[in-house]
């Protein structure tokens, strides 16, 4: 298949796909196994300028391009998701501040993103509230020239490894969705402080953990955006985020499928190779099938944001949903075809299967993303 | 400090096929590559930028897509690549290559170091760098490991006979190495040891992409006609071939004393047919 690329975007693709077959195969399975963060990796992506590619270039960066942001998922993923989701996570911390950042802030934080000197994360989830972020418990009270945060956010990709983060909280209470806003804390920040890091079935040389803010005073020139869009940027943030995860999903899907048709064609049973029995045959297909439908989708979708289309929360969720589905699936099929030695920790497959579950989940679990996108049909009819 | 990376581009396997009745080499259908021991004199040129500043150029001697090796050095961190290519230069031996490279550095002009990779995938000779060293008169260090210490001359001198840059390197031995110290301008060919090559960064390979590469040809060149290509090359090829492989050998079993002397016994036999 030819996805049309421009030239920058093969380049992106060729210098990605390089790093994952030379940094990161070959130490996936132990990052997987240690949990320790792949800092070795994510020095050799910020070297390559990967950390660039979707950053304004008068901060330092190459330009935002989210179909560079897919295209460099996407071939991380191949190898490994969990290292993958570091860097795609530091693109989700990143996203608000190029969104409804001041030039100040802009200048204060870019620059650093942009060379991977600093990473990103994005702090919405509490334990009460994951799918009705409206239930967040995260307060900040204005006092003078700085507001004081209060409360705990969870699950937080990055969290702990990031310098910078991007933290939603209740300003006003009583407005409910309309009184959160969002802002911008450092690392080391007098009051911030992080909890327990999980341990997870999947991307688990990725960071997970726990923010917890004890009268922690950030400054007003924190505050992104105005008092009461937090949640008007949580929204554009994940619209613009999602087509990142899809393309994870997309990356892990492309990568069983080509361990498994590589084990078809050594595995020999009944005196041949597997691969030349038409039930192996068929699942092949359907799995290659259902990945290029998937990245004709999340192309398409990270196409029309560059392209500086500005209602993409249907589009956006469609390409998230539908990759995360293909990943679980051609995952399944995958460990299937590989038989009893893919259930076993020696091989490969089984972490893609532990690795595809995830992005059905985060960053709104699939079920959100149907209710987003059916919410638009309904709209989109009643116009 | 001048620095000048002579870089091969070869074919990427390890099992090279040549073809039986040219004696040449199938490059039909095969990815080129940077010949992997250059990366090493890449990397090594480029942290030298790195470190003192340099102006690092890579030359590279060979058909018009060689031009391809030296913007994926540039991709690397090398600042300017020129290829030298001329149909007239076509089935130059180690000779006539190491005396036309020798040539375009000398056009080049200044230069404080010239560094190689030990040797090339396909050929295996690792006389090339040698023999540009021998072409222009200038010391030359084999299978570098290290540079533990370099003094380039002062920039005011432009005058490469001044003499006056030096440097100290480790030199790979089989047992242990040697520490050496030379005048500059010098050659050195340098190990895997030496350092580990990075990959290219997108600001390099966006640059690689816009940058020209220089191509000079045989009238480019101070060259004497005789000196270049096929005929130029004292090197004859009189046969390239895999040498058969060895069929399966005899295995003798049982109690040892009993096989010792039947082993004996069937080498008597051998030297007595033979």
């Amino acid at each position: 298949m030819d996805y049309l690329l421009t030239d920058e975007q093969k380049m992106v693709k060729e210098l990605a796909h390089k790093i994952s077959e030379e940094k990161i195969r070959p130490v996936a399975a132990k990052y997987d196994q240690t949990e320790e963060y792949p800092w070795d990796v994510i020095k050799v992506i910020a070297d390559a300028d990967l950390f660039g590619i979707f950053i304004p270039e008068e901060f330092g960066g190459m330009g935002v391009s989210i179909m560079n942001l897919c295209l460099a998922t996407e071939e991380f993923s191949r190898a490994c998701a969990g290292i993958a989701v570091c860097y795609a996570a530091s693109a989700l911390g990143t996203i608000p501040i190029i969104l409804f950042g001041s030039d100040k802030q802009k200048k204060r934080y870019l620059p650093d993103l942009s060379k991977g000197k600093k990473l990103a994360a994005f702090a919405v989830t509490e334990p009460e509230a994951g799918s009705d972020a409206s239930a967040i418990k995260t307060t900040a009270r204005k006092e003078g020239n700085y507001y004081v945060l209060n409360g705990l956010k969870h699950f937080i990709t990055n969290g702990g490894d990031a310098e910078v983060y991007v933290v939603i909280a209740m300003t006003d209470k009583s407005k409910g969705a309309r009184g959160a806003s969002a802002f911008i804390l450092e690392k080391g920040m007098p009051g911030f402080s992080f909890g327990k890091k999980e341990e997870k079935l999947g991307i688990r040389a990725s960071s997970t953990r726990e923010l917890i803010f004890t009268d922690c005073r950030v400054p007003e020139e924190n505050l992104l955006g105005r008092e009461g869009m937090g949640f008007i940027i949580t929204m554009k943030t994940f619209d613009m985020s999602r087509p990142g995860v899809a393309a994870q999903a997309l990356g892990i899907a492309q990568g069983a499928l080509e361990l498994a048709v590589k084990y078809a064609k050594q595995r020999h049973q009944f005196d041949r190779p597997i691969s030349s029995f038409q039930g192996i045959q068929w699942m092949l297909a359907d799995m290659a099938t259902e990945i290029e439908a998937a990245r004709a989708l999340v192309y398409a979708t990270a196409r029309m944001i560059d392209a500086g289309i500005k209602d993409i929360a249907k589009e956006s969720a469609m390409a998230k949903m539908y990759a995360s589905d293909v990943a679980m699936r051609v995952a399944v099929d995958a460990l299937q075809i590989f038989g009893g030695y893919g259930y076993m920790r020696d091989y490969p497959i089984e972490k893609y299967l532990r690795d595809a579950k995830i992005t059905q989940i985060y960053e709104g679990t699939n079920q959100i993303q149907r209710n987003i996108i059916a919410l638009h049909l309904i709209k989109e009819i009643a116009k | 400090m001048n620095i000048i990376v002579c870089i091969k581009q070869v074919p990427e396997t390890t099992e090279v096929k040549i073809n039986p009745e040219t004696n040449t080499l199938i490059r039909e259908g095969i990815k080129s590559i940077i010949n992997p021991f250059d990366m090493y004199a890449i990397e090594e040129a480029v942290r030298l930028k790195e470190r003192f500043g340099a102006k690092t150029t890579a030359i590279s001697m060979g058909p018009p897509q060689a031009e391809m090796a030296l913007r994926e050095a540039i991709a690397l961190g090398i600042d300017e690549g020129i290829l030298i290519s001329d149909r007239a230069f076509a089935g130059s031996d180690t000779w006539a290559t190491s005396y036309t490279l020798a040539s375009a550095i000398r056009k080049i002009g200044v230069f404080d170091l010239i560094i190689c990779g030990k040797q090339a995938s396909d050929g295996d000779t690792a006389q090339v760098g040698p023999g540009i060293a021998g072409h222009l008169d200038i010391p030359q260090v084999t299978y570098v490991k290290r540079i533990e210490a370099i003094e380039p001359s002062p920039s005011e001198v432009k005058d490469k006979d001044a003499g006056r840059g030096w440097m100290r390197v480790e030199r790979m031995m089989e047992e242990g190495f040697e520490v050496i110290e030379t005048s500059l301008p010098a050659l050195i060919t340098v190990v895997k040891e030496i350092n580990e090559p990075r990959l290219p960064s997108l600001k390099g390979m966006l640059r690689a992409k816009n940058t020209k590469i220089t191509c000079w040809t045989q009238k480019d060149l101070d060259l004497d006609p005789q000196d270049i290509g096929l005929a130029g090359s004292p090197t004859q090829v009189v046969k390239i071939f895999n040498p058969p492989s060895r069929s399966g050998g005899q295995i003798l079993t049982g109690e040892v004393d009993e096989v010792a002397k039947k082993l004996v016994d069937l080498l008597r036999q051998e030297i007595i047919s033979n």
